[in-house]
Parts: structure tokens; C-alpha cells; sequence
């Protein structure tokens, strides 16, 4: 099977399921959801049957087949089924702010958005010409708009959408400027072409439009400058909207990231200020995500800001591109993100759990935990640990292999720089585990948790902690 | 093989979490790895003891595990004796026996993996394990200021340990060794310009670990509110993993730390003489004791400091025995005053020593054994801490030819006052507490029962046969730290 019909199945299936929708009774809508689930299930199987495109040279020029868009594929599907599943457990907060909040009634359309927004990531992971990056990027974006706002009679979800949707516009203005500088230097748009026709001349053009592209990037990415949307729309967005945005739309952030920037890391007349560009961009990122997050007393807006330092330490891996470290780039990339992934999961089913118990996203709600849900606060601790990066947890491998490929560039300043991160990461992720074990909250009620998000988040952990063991499966899977 | 003095009290702690019962499992756990480690001193060098498993390529990392050479025996030996005697000593509250006995054993395998493993990255990650459960029981079961001490300790050991994975980080890139494990690291060469560097991030991220002057504020408050087996478990045992550390990489940056040697010393007079004015000062014996341990540390580093003089360990020979047994020594006898002075507490329901009086007349027993837990850290001779001291002011002057005195002797000959200070502090404890007519809290307690005097007694045998016999412990000692250069010299001497 050609590879480029994965996308097309998805699209598929998001569309018969829109229809279907429409037929079936107003209590029965999470049958979509979980038909949704299945089908990634099977993209994800295809994803293993799946060939280059050979015979179809239109599609070859357009559509990249490597070790990198595979991994990326299989993370946007993956990341779409936990999406999927957080959201079955969340629709009854989604039916109470969209129309009747005893039945399902229009919370069908959310699992089939996040279907089309998977098949724009997928193709996002092999987009290897500005154009076809471009169109991927806004089926995504506009998919995207859709699901922040979508609970219409929640204010917070509409600002939320707002914002997005202006910041979002914007970035996209910057995306097209910097594609039609590049265009306009090298005549071309396809990345390896730009790569081949680089030379002293038109190298000044060349980064203004990627300077340009990199700031559209880095409003999909979360990094700083254009980080500011990301606290206000991670609060106000339904929750699972929330993971999604956090880790699928940054994944494919910087998968399309990396695509651009290998050109321009690879050919020694731009190497060096490419270099320079994404390393300040990585110090802002991580002084700011983490600086920010201190006085933070939302535990989702913590997630948005320790989202933004993530974002910064994957950064810095990116900016030692030409280290001479072992692994690449994009192995360093690939694996801190898998090892966010489960984290950010992890952290935000919690989040729903305790939201449903509590009502409320504040750290003040997980006070007493340790003794209303031992287990669940366990299972925290560990995540918690994980994000901050403690060792045996995969957390800390992904930040290693960050800082290893940074020392092999000699990037000094960032590392001291994310140095400074990690111990104020230490800081603000154990505000947590202090609230859990050290407050005593008012309730004493048990907090139940839905079995299904407790199973998740047992598996997410353990993975966790068996990955911080045996770190070497996802080295596997990025081709090492 | 011996991953299982990490498997058992892993598993053990695993068990009691999810509902096997605390006590008597944590007991047979610790009980299991201390007959082990008895054991396995005789046997050490056999190749059973040590494994590898490779768990990442690229970097190569493995979880190695073994005895690199002697140091690591007395180290696991000091953790298994504390960490049955920790046990032994229970004292949980009501209800959280669970959290108390798990976390006490998750503290002591964190320690021996942390001393076994020979592989850079488990050596870092184990010692992390162990701080975790630290940080939660100071802050859940602790007394007193528990909070704020709890919250102290953490950001200081954090920001402690986070300095020094730079510095790791920083040495194995600067080796281009091949993997992380111990005998490729030592075996490479690092530039003199990066040693320099590297020796300061581990010199600070080690030193806040061990609370080096001026990184010791978090140790005094983290003891007296800690429960008791968490400050026998911290202040004996995994204190020790950053002198351990220093120790082991020493040979990788010995130029570079030439360059901090200066600096170094002025710290270790910080620890031995500022602490030890401070500890004078103290108005409780659970700070008291704290800051004594604190103050101990300098001593250590003294010896430290003789061999950054000297160049190499072979060009100073006592130095790393002279600390090793001190850190044993040191160690045993620090848990074993903590043990004691919970049971003081028990008894009285105060540890300010304005209060307390008298209790040697209703408590001979304690007494006596917490008299000789204090002459032991005073430095009796026929106690370990005699020989490790002994040992540590030999080895500052083991290098010095006559003519003018170098900055090592100098200091040893300041050194030698803290002992004088160490017996004041002791010496009024003790008399304050035990002697003199007995007040209101002191009258009519009962004296130690057997289960209370078992963990003391065992500390106790230690530090005699330690200090009766301190060829028990420099017996395994010889040549350490010196194994790549001298193999050949060594073996062309015999």
C-alpha cells in the first residue's frame, strides 16, 4: 500500500463518521469516539504495511518516506487515540457547555475534528516542499481553531478561541511572507532544491525567510517570542483539546521544524547562523517557560508553561544539529518528545480526573490527595518526577540527550541556561507533590477516578518508569 | 549478582506499599542484605558480584553493578549495618507504617545501588532514588519545623545535584570515552584546560550533597525535624555518596582540582571551625547532633584535600584510607547518637538541653551507650572514629619533607582544634543530659528494653572491631584509587 493513502484513510474515516453521526440517537454519540479510536488503531497497523510512493513522481517531489515521517506519523496517531480517550471521559463537561447537558447531544463532531486534525499531522510529517508543508500545516491550524473553542457557551473556551485564532492567523501571515522570500531567492520550493542552490549570494534572503518561517513555527511550537497564547488557550480550551495542542500540534511543529532547518543546518554557508538562531530562540524558551512557571497556581497553566520550557530543551537539541554527538537531531527530537508525550498524557489525564472530582484546575485541588486517593497520588508523584526530570524516570533521558548534543556543540550559554531550568523545574514541579502529601485539604472524601483513565494512567507510568530503565525501545523506533 | 542488595529492598519496598505486612518484611529484607554483605567482604573480588546489561547504545550506558574495588565494599557494608539498624529502630506512627518502612528501605537501596553501581549514569539515577523518599517522609512524618526543612533540603540537594550532573555531563564528553562505565571513564584522558572546570562543578555539586561549607545550611534543620530512620539513613549513609564520588572521579581531574586546592581548604576550616563554634552554640540535641555532623564532614575533606596535595593516591597513600574509614566510622557513630537521641526524646518529650538532667540514674544503659556513641565522635581511641582520624592527620602531613609548612599541614594543624572543639559540645550534651541532679522530665523513666538497645548495640560492635582492629577496613583498602597507574609497580614490589 502507497504510503500517502494513510492520510487519505484517515480523512476517510473522519468523513464516514461525520456522517454517521448524524444518524445516531443523542445518547449514543461516544460510539463515535470510540469507533474513532479503532480506526486510528487500524491506521496505526497500516502505518506498518505502508511503501514509499514510488510509481507516482508527482507524490515523490511533494512526499517524503523516511525514518523521520514514519515516527511522526505514528506519533500523530497515537496521540490522536489518547486524545480520543481522554475525551470519553470528559463529555460530560463538553455536553454541558455545548447544548443539553444530560445527553451526548453535539459532542459527536469533537472526535471527528480530531480525526481530520490527526490527517493534516500525518501529512505534516511528510511534507518536504513549502507548499504541501503549507497546505498541512492550516488543515491542522483551522481543525485546531475548532476544537479550543468549541465548548461556545463557556467564556474561557471562547477567548480562548479568539486568541487563537488572531495569533493564529498571524503566524500563518509569517509562514507565507518567509515561503515567498525563499521562493523569491531560490526559485524554487521544494526543500532539498533550496539546499542545492544555496550560496553566498542569496544566503541573506534565505534566512530572512527562514527567520520569518521560524516565527510561524514557533507559534505552532510554543516557543518564545510567540509563546504568549499558549497559558491563556491551554486554560480555556476543553481539557482534551488541551493535551492535543500540547503534544500532537507541537510534535508536528517540529517535525515540520526539522524539515526546514536541515537545508540550512547542512550547508556550511548558513550552518553557523541557523545555529545562532535556534540557540538564542532555545535559551529565551527555556528561561522564560520556566522563570514563568514559578508563581503559576493553575496546575494547567503550569502544564502551558512547562510546556513552553519542553518545547526550549527540544530546541536546544535542535540547535546542536551539528554536534558530534551520537545521536542526531532528530533522534534527540523524536525521543524527548515520545518521553513528553507520556508525561503530558499522564499529567492532563490526572488533570481530568481531579476536575471531575473537584471541579477545579487548581494546584489547590490536589491538596490532600495523598490521603483521598493514595494510589492516584503515587502515580502522580512519579509523573510529576518524570517531568521535572529525575533520573530512572524516562524524563531524564530525554533531557540528557538534549544537554549531551548540546555539549558536543559547545552551546555553553543555553546549557547554563537550561541548567537554570531544570533546578527552577525542580521548584514548581514539586509545589505539587507538596500539595498532595504536606497540605491538608477540607474534603476527606475519596477521589474517585473513572477506571478507565486509572488504567491509562497506570500504563503511562509504568512506561515511564520502565523507560527510564531500558530507554532503548524508542531509540528502536527513531532507527538508531 | 550483587544487584540483589538493591532487588531485595527494591522488591521488600514494593511489597509493603502494596499491603504485605511493614515491619516484619522490611526487617527480613534488611536483615537478608546485611548477612549478605557480611558475607560478600570475603569474597568480594570473586567475578560472580558483578554484572552488566547494556540499556542504551548510544550514549552507552549499562546497568553495571559490582565492586569496583574496596571502597565500595566498606560503603555497602556501612549501608547494609545502618540501614538493618534503621530498620531495627522502627518508631513508626500509627497508621503510616507503610510509608515509613517502604520508604526507609527505597532510601537504602537507593544508597547501595548508588555505591555499587559501575556505570556513571545508574551511580547519578540511584542516589537520586534515594533522595526522593528523603524529601516525602522529612516532609510528611517529620517533626517539628518539618515544612520548611523538608522544603530547604530539597531545593539545596536539587540545586546540589543539578550542578553536578552538569559536571558529569561535562566529564564524560571531555573523556570521548567509549561508555559510561567506570573502567572506560578512568582509563581516559581529559584536557588539563576542561579540568579545571569540571573539577568546580563537582567539587560544588558534590559538596552540597555532603554539606560543604558554605552549602551546610540545609543539614542541621533537615536532621532534627527528619524521622529517625530517614537522618540515620541520611546523615550515615547517603551523605556519604558525594565523598564517595569525589573519591572515584578524583584520578580523572587530579590537575584540575590542584587549582581549587586552595579554596577547598578554606571551606573544609569553614566546616570544621565555623560549624564547630556553631554547634557550641546549639540549644537542642537533634541540632546539636546535626551540626556535628556537618562539622565531621571537614575532617573528611581534610584528608580529600592531603591527596589533591599530593598529586595521586599513590603518591599519598593514606589519604583515601584515612577518609574511607572515617566515613565509615563517622557514619555508624552519627546513627547511632540519632537512634539514642530518639529514644532520649521518647522518654523525656524534649530534646532542649535545658531541660533535660540527670537521666543516667534511671537510664544507666542509655547512658552508657550514648556515651560511648559521643566519645566515639569525639575520637576515643578503640573507637572507629580514632583511627579514622588518626589516619586523616597522618595523611595531611604524609607529604611535607620539612622546610615550611604547605597549606595542607597548616590546616591539619587548625584541624586538630576541632577535635577540642568536638569534645566541648559532646562532652556538655552528655553532661547535661545525663548527669547532674535529675529534673521533672528525667524522673522515673524507664531505661532501654532489649528491642530499643538491639540497633545500638550493633552500631556499637562496629565501631569497636573498626577501631580495635582497623585493618578489618585498610586491609581492603590497599591500592585503591591508584589501580590504572600502579598495577605494574605494585606488582613488581611484591
Amino acid at each position: 500500500m502507497p504510503a500517502h493513502w494513510l492520510e487519505a484513510y484517515v480523512v476517510l474515516a473522519g468523513i464516514v463518521l461525520l456522517m454517521l453521526e448524524a444518524f445516531l440517537p443523542r445518547k449514543e454519540k461516544f460510539l463515535i469516539g470510540c469507533l474513532g479510536i479503532g480506526a486510528l488503531i487500524f491506521g496505526l497497523v497500516l502505518l506498518f504495511w505502508a511503501e514509499a510512493p514510488e510509481n507516482n513522481k508527482e507524490m515523490t517531489r511533494f512526499y517524503a518516506w523516511d525514518s523521520q515521517a514514519k515516527f511522526f506519523k505514528g506519533f500523530a496517531l497515537l496521540a490522536g487515540i489518547m486524545t480520543l480517550t481522554l475525551c470519553l471521559d470528559y463529555r460530560k463537561i463538553l455536553a454541558k457547555f455545548t447544548a443539553n447537558p444530560d445527553s451526548d447531544d453535539s459532542t459527536g463532531e469533537y472526535y471527528c475534528l480530531i480525526l481530520f486534525a490527526v490527517a493534516g499531522m500525518m501529512w505534516m510529517a511528510s511534507a518536504k516542499d513549502l507548499v504541501s508543508l503549507f497546505v498541512s500545516l492550516e488543515l491542522t491550524t483551522i481543525t485546531l481553531y475548532i476544537l479550543v473553542a468549541y465548548m461556545r457557551r463557556n467564556v474561557g473556551s471562547l477567548e480562548a478561541g479568539v486568541k487563537f485564532l488572531i495569533l493564529g492567523a498571524i503566524s500563518t501571515g509569517f509562514l507565507v511572507y518567509g515561503i515567498s522570500w525563499i521562493y523569491g531567492a531560490t526559485g524554487t520550493t521544494s526543500l532539498a532544491a533550496i539546499g542545492e542552490t544555496m550560496s553566498e549570494e542569496n544566503s541573506t534572503y534565505l534566512l530572512f525567510g527562514l527567520a520569518l518561517i521560524l516565527i510561524s513555527l514557533a507559534f505552532k511550537v510554543g516557543a518564545v517570542p510567540m509563546h504568549l497564547w499558549i497559558p491563556d488557550v491551554y486554560q480555556g480550551a476543553p481539557t482534551p483539546t488541551t493535551a492535543f495542542l500540547s503534544v500532537a500540534s507541537k510534535a508536528s511543529g517540529f517535525a515540520v521544524a526539522l524539515r526546514v532547518l536541515q537545508p540550512f543546518f547542512e550547508n556550511s554557508i548558513t550552518a553557523e547562523k541557523t545555529t545562532f538562531i535556534v540557540a538564542v530562540l532555545a535559551g529565551a524558551t527555556i528561561l522564560v517557560g520556566n522563570l514563568a512557571a514559578i508563581p503559576q497556581t493553575n496546575f494547567k497553566r503550569l502544564l502551558a508553561y512547562s510546556s513552553i520550557a519542553n518545547a526550549g530543551f527540544i530546541l536546544l537539541g535542535i540547535a546542536a544539529w551539528n554536534s558530534k554527538s551520537d545521536l542526531s537531531a532528530f533522534q534527540v527530537t523524536g525521543f524527548y518528545l515520545s518521553v513528553y508525550f507520556l508525561m503530558t498524557f499522564a499529567a492532563f489525564f490526572i488533570l481530568g480526573a481531579i476536575h471531575r472530582d473537584s471541579g477545579s484546575d487548581e494546584i489547590a485541588a490536589f491538596e490532600g490527595l495523598g490521603t483521598r486517593n493514595p494510589a492516584l497520588a503515587f502515580l502522580t508523584t512519579i509523573v510529576i518526577g518524570a517531568l521535572a526530570g529525575l533520573p530512572l524516570t524516562a524524563g531524564f533521558f530525554g533531557k540528557l540527550f538534549a544537554f549531551q548534543a548540546a555539549v558536543g556543540a559547545s552551546l555553553w550559554i543555553p546549557i547554563s541556561l537550561g541548567f537554570v531550568g531544570v533546578a527552577a523545574g525542580f521548584f514548581y514541579y514539586f509545589k505539587i507533590i507538596r500539595a498532595m502529601y504536606w497540605r491538608k485539604s477540607l474534603k476527606t472524601s475519596p477521589v474517585k477516578v473513572r477506571l478507565l483513565s486509572f488504567y491509562v494512567i497506570a500504563v503511562l507510568t509504568g512506561l515511564i518508569i520502565l523507560l527510564g530503565f531500558f530507554p532503548q525501545p524508542i531509540l528502536w523506533l527513531l532507527g538508531a | 549478582m550483587s544487584v540483589i542488595f538493591v532487588l531485595i529492598p527494591l522488591l521488600a519496598a514494593i511489597a509493603i506499599f502494596s499491603g504485605v505486612k511493614a515491619r516484619i518484611t522490611a526487617l527480613i529484607a534488611s536483615g537478608l542484605i546485611l548477612f549478605l554483605g557480611l558475607g560478600s567482604v570475603f569474597c568480594w573480588q570473586a567475578d560472580v558480584w558483578s554484572m552488566s546489561f547494556e540499556v542504551l547504545t548510544t550514549p552507552s550506558i549499562h546497568l553495571a553493578m559490582g565492586f569496583y574495588d574496596g571502597i565500595s565494599v566498606i560503603m555497602l557494608l556501612l549501608s547494609v549495618i545502618v540501614l538493618y539498624a534503621a530498620i531495627l529502630h522502627g518508631g513508626a506512627p500509627e497508621g503510616s507504617e507503610r510509608l515509613w518502612y517502604g520508604s526507609s528501605l527505597l532510601i537504602g537501596a537507593g544508597a547501595i545501588g548508588a555505591f555499587l553501581s559501575t556505570d556513571l549514569f545508574f551511580f547519578y539515577a540511584f542516589h537520586e532514588l534515594a533522595l526522593i523518599p528523603t524529601f516525602l517522609m522529612i516532609g510528611i512524618l517529620g517533626k517539628g519545623e518539618r515544612k520548611e526543612a523538608a522544603w530547604k533540603i530539597t531545593i539545596y540537594l536539587a540545586f546540589g545535584s543539578i550542578v553536578l550532573l552538569a559536571g558529569l555531563l561535562w566529564l564524560v564528553n571531555a573523556s570521548g570515552s567509549e561508555s559510561w562505565l567506570f573502567k572506560d571513564l578512568l582509563a581516559s584522558e581529559i584536557d588539563p584546560s576542561a579540568q579545571k572546570g569540571i573539577a568546580a562543578l563537582l567539587i560544588v555539586g558534590f559538596g552540597t550533597l555532603v554539606s560543604l561549607f558554605p552549602f551546610h545550611s540545609w543539614a542541621a534543620p533537615a536532621y532534627a525535624s527528619a524521622p529517625t530512620p530517614v537522618a540515620m539513613l541520611h546523615a550515615g549513609v547517603l551523605k556519604k555518596f558525594g565523598l564517595y564520588g569525589l573519591i572515584r572521579f578524583y584520578p580523572m581531574v587530579s590537575e584540575g582540582m590542584q587549582d581549587w586546592l586552595g579554596l577547598l581548604i578554606i571551606l573544609l576550616l569553614g566546616n570544621i571551625l565555623w560549624v564547630g563554634f556553631v554547634t557550641i552554640n546549639q540549644k537542642r540535641m537533634d541540632t546539636l547532633l546535626g551540626n556535628s555532623s556537618v562539622m565531621h564532614m571537614g575532617y573528611i575533606f581534610l584528608a580529600f584535600a592531603a591527596l589533591i596535595e599530593a598529586g595521586s593516591a599513590s603518591a599519598n597513600t593514606i589519604a583515601i584510607p584515612a577518609a574511607v574509614v572515617l566515613m565509615f566510622a563517622h557514619g555508624i557513630s552519627i546513627a547511632m547518637l540519632f537512634c539514642l537521641s530518639d529514644s532520649i526524646q521518647k522518654r523525656t518529650n524534649t530534646l532542649e538541653l535545658t531541660e533535660l538532667g540527670g537521666l543516667a540514674k534511671a537510664a544507666p544503659k542509655l547512658a552508657f551507650l550514648f556515651g560511648l556513641a559521643g566519645m566515639a565522635s569525639i575520637g576515643l581511641p578503640g573507637l572507629a572514629n580514632f583511627s579514622g582520624e588518626v589516619l586523616v592527620f597522618l595523611s595531611g602531613f604524609e607529604s611535607y619533607k620539612g622546610g615550611p609548612l604547605g597549606c595542607v599541614q597548616v590546616a591539619t594543624i587548625l584541624a586538630l582544634w576541632g577535635v577540642v572543639i568536638s569534645a566541648v559540645y559532646m562532652l556538655r550534651a552528655f553532661r547535661g543530659t545525663f548527669q547532674g541532679p535529675a529534673v521533672k522530665n528525667s524522673t522515673g523513666v524507664a531505661d532501654l528494653t532489649f528491642m530499643e538497645k538491639m540497633p545500638a548495640m550493633i552500631l556499637a560492635a562496629a565501631l569497636l572491631i573498626v577501631g580495635l582492629y582497623p585493618n578489618s577496613l585498610l586491609s581492603l583498602l590497599e591500592g585503591c584509587g591508584c589501580q590504572v597507574s600502579s598495577d605494574a609497580t605494585e606488582q613488581s614490589d611484591n
